[in-house]
């Protein structure tokens, strides 16, 4: 597998207070990669600075500190012209699918913006063809969502939709920003069913979400952020089945599960809650296992 | 007996004519019984919760009655309710950050609202600091403006504040949706403190989310599209439910444990009826695998066991 994105010491440092005088570390020296073929999971609570990485992989918001690389080149050098190329590659879908529509127009305009963008040449036939495919890949039935407006379609057909039009694209990662959070129980798994079939098409997914069943349920690498920093990553199978750091267990045992009330884990969370360090100065990442890392204290 | 309600029918009014969001609900709430109610987002949930309080000035009240510890509700009546409200039912709105008036201080706030049930705040204070203490809040809060204070912390004080009078019934809204995982327990853990300390008799909470309601609640009432789908005890409806939609949904929630690579979980294709003319019959029936002939009549919501009712003609 090739390494499609790579985040090297990246850190966010924002300006807050009057006159931007304090400073606020959103994400603190992060270094991951994202595979071709893989989705990797990006799990922390609210604060935690996960869509902060986001936006930070997507361009949106400057990095202030280390790189961000995507096949090998560094992100933030690019102009106008390699930004536009690099938008053809890498695409991002957010929370909330009734605020990315423009209400007054029809949701379909999302996909005429693509063609105005990046296909101006294409003939009509072909570039129907394309939509097509893109929504039968998305299980979407075209008669059913073209020409509505963004009211008349459901949260999932809406984020659907907006998987469909980054398909439309020579798509190699996409960054899933809590995509399903908003979506109904019934109708969510199908969305995230559908972020494992891109999966096997080759594309490399980053999965941001504060959910850890969802991020259980789909992703081959796990990375647990706490206040900007990374705590423990690693195979999701090792970081779920044996979580090493005090945080992770704690999040773990404060998950409702449907067949095990939490007074039968009570005991296990009133020890491991208690055993969560706080933030120390100078902790690093060990390699426990191999690919399971682990903050410990210096 | 805690609650009855019986057939109550509570439309949203619109231009183009009623949205049946509540279409005649009937079912029982025991004393001291944590019922949680459960559904997709636009299935009526949060107005059935609503119009046991506040009927808001689009929402209709139609049909059907409520009892409240066997003396009516008028909850028809905005201003026979205000007798009710706050001491006898009380709620923890949805957005409980946003509940608080920013302008006033927490005390201040507290103290205007108690007076205008015609209660001294200094009779409650100390049960006040008390109760906050309990949450694990200072009485300090007490001398802050809501925007001092985080979403947790709000989120506590609206609870407290919420069941000062010891209110018979409690409609608790959403309330853990906007948290965090580690902040969802630690509030879910307080509603049944609640309970146990006899701070409230019964409560109704309201979330779309079922497997907080497998921790806190004793019995969950599944709703959809306005109508009563089953209601039965939670691990009833958890392990055993009879009724199609609560079948689906039940397996297609993902639990820690459970992977994509090993096992694929399935949703419900289709989308909810719209409210507004909505089809005769079991609103399901378009979704439903196991529809027949049968379901264009509206199925009864029946017991079909003890403490278990289903809406579905398959079930009965």
């Amino acid at each position: 597998m090739s390494t499609l994105l790579r985040l090297g010491g990246c850190c966010k440092v924002y300006r807050v207070g009057a006159f931007g005088g304090r400073r606020l570390t959103a994400v603190d020296d992060v270094t991951f990669d994202v595979d071709a073929g893989e989705v990797v999971s990006l799990i922390g609570e609210s604060g935690s600075g996960k869509s902060t990485i986001g936006r930070m992989i997507l361009r949106l918001s400057p990095v202030t500190r280390g790189a961000v690389q995507f096949r090998g080149d560094d992100v933030a050098r690019y102009g106008r012209r390699e930004l536009h190329e690099y938008y053809r590659h890498v695409q991002g879908v957010f929370q909330d699918p009734f605020s990315s529509y423009n209400p007054v127009y029809k949701a379909d305009r999302v996909f005429k913006l693509i063609r105005d963008a990046y296909f101006p040449q294409l003939p009509d036939g072909e570039w129907r063809d394309q939509v097509a495919a893109a929504l039968s890949a998305v299980t979407l039935d075209p008669t059913q969502v073209l020409h509505k407006y963004p009211h008349q379609l459901s949260g999932g057909q809406l984020q659907r939709l907006l998987i469909a039009r980054a398909l439309l694209l020579d798509i190699e990662l996409l960054v899933a920003d809590e995509i399903i959070s908003m979506l109904d129980a019934s109708t969510r798994i199908d969305v995230l069913n559908l972020l494992g079939d891109l999966k096997a098409r080759g594309l490399g997914i980053l999965f941001i979400t504060h959910d850890l069943s969802l991020g259980n349920y789909i992703s081959d690498r796990t990375v647990i952020l706490r206040r900007g920093l990374v705590v423990e990553m690693g195979p999701t199978g090792k970081v779920f089945g044996n979580p090493q750091h005090p945080y992770t267990q704690m999040l773990l045992a404060s998950v409702p599960h449907l067949h095990r009330r939490w007074e039968e884990v009570e005991g296990d969370y009133e020890r491991v809650s208690a055993a969560v360090p706080p933030d120390r100065p100078g902790s690093v990442l060990v390699e426990r296992e191999p690919a399971h890392f682990v903050r410990e204290a210096a | 007996m805690g609650l009855r309600v019986d057939d109550l029918r509570v439309y949203y009014r619109t231009l183009r004519g009623d949205v049946r969001a509540v279409d005649g609900v009937t079912f029982g709430i025991g004393d001291g019984e944590i019922m949680g109610l459960a559904g997709e987002s636009g299935c009526g949930k949060s107005s059935l919760g609503n119009s046991l309080v506040y009927l808001t000035g689009r929402m209709r009240y139609v049909d059907g009655s409520v009892e409240l510890d066997d003396r009516a509700l008028p909850i028809w009546d905005f201003e026979a309710m205000n007798d009710y409200r706050f001491k006898k039912v009380s709620v923890i709105p949805q957005y409980a950050m946003s509940a608080l008036n920013p302008t006033r201080k927490i005390g201040k706030m507290t103290a205007e609202l108690l007076r205008s049930r015609g209660v001294q705040y200094r009779t409650v204070a100390e049960e006040l600091s008390r109760r906050l203490e309990l949450v694990g809040l200072d009485d300090e809060v007490l001398s802050m403006y809501p925007i001092e204070l985080s979403g947790g912390m709000k989120q506590r004080v609206v609870m407290v504040v919420s069941t000062l009078l010891n209110p018979s019934l409690l409609i608790a809204d959403e309330i853990t949706s906007a948290l965090d995982v580690s902040t969802q327990k630690a509030v879910a853990g307080m509603l049944v403190e609640f309970r146990r300390r006899g701070f409230v008799k019964s409560m109704i909470v309201i979330t779309h989310d079922i497997s907080i309601l497998a921790q806190v609640a004793d019995t969950i009432l599944v709703m959809y599209a306005g109508h009563l789908a089953e209601k039965a005890p939670a691990a009833t409806i958890i392990d055993a439910p009879r009724h199609p939609y609560t079948k689906l949904l039940i397996s297609s929630l993902p639990e820690v444990g459970i992977r994509y690579a090993e096992k694929r979980l399935h949703g419900i294709p289709g989308i909810p009826p719209a409210l507004l003319e909505p089809p005769e019959g079991c609103r399901f029936r378009d979704r439903c695998p196991f529809a027949t002939d049968r379901c264009r009549r509206r199925p009864p919501f029946a017991e079909v066991a003890d403490g278990h009712h289903v809406a579905c003609w398959q079930a009965a």
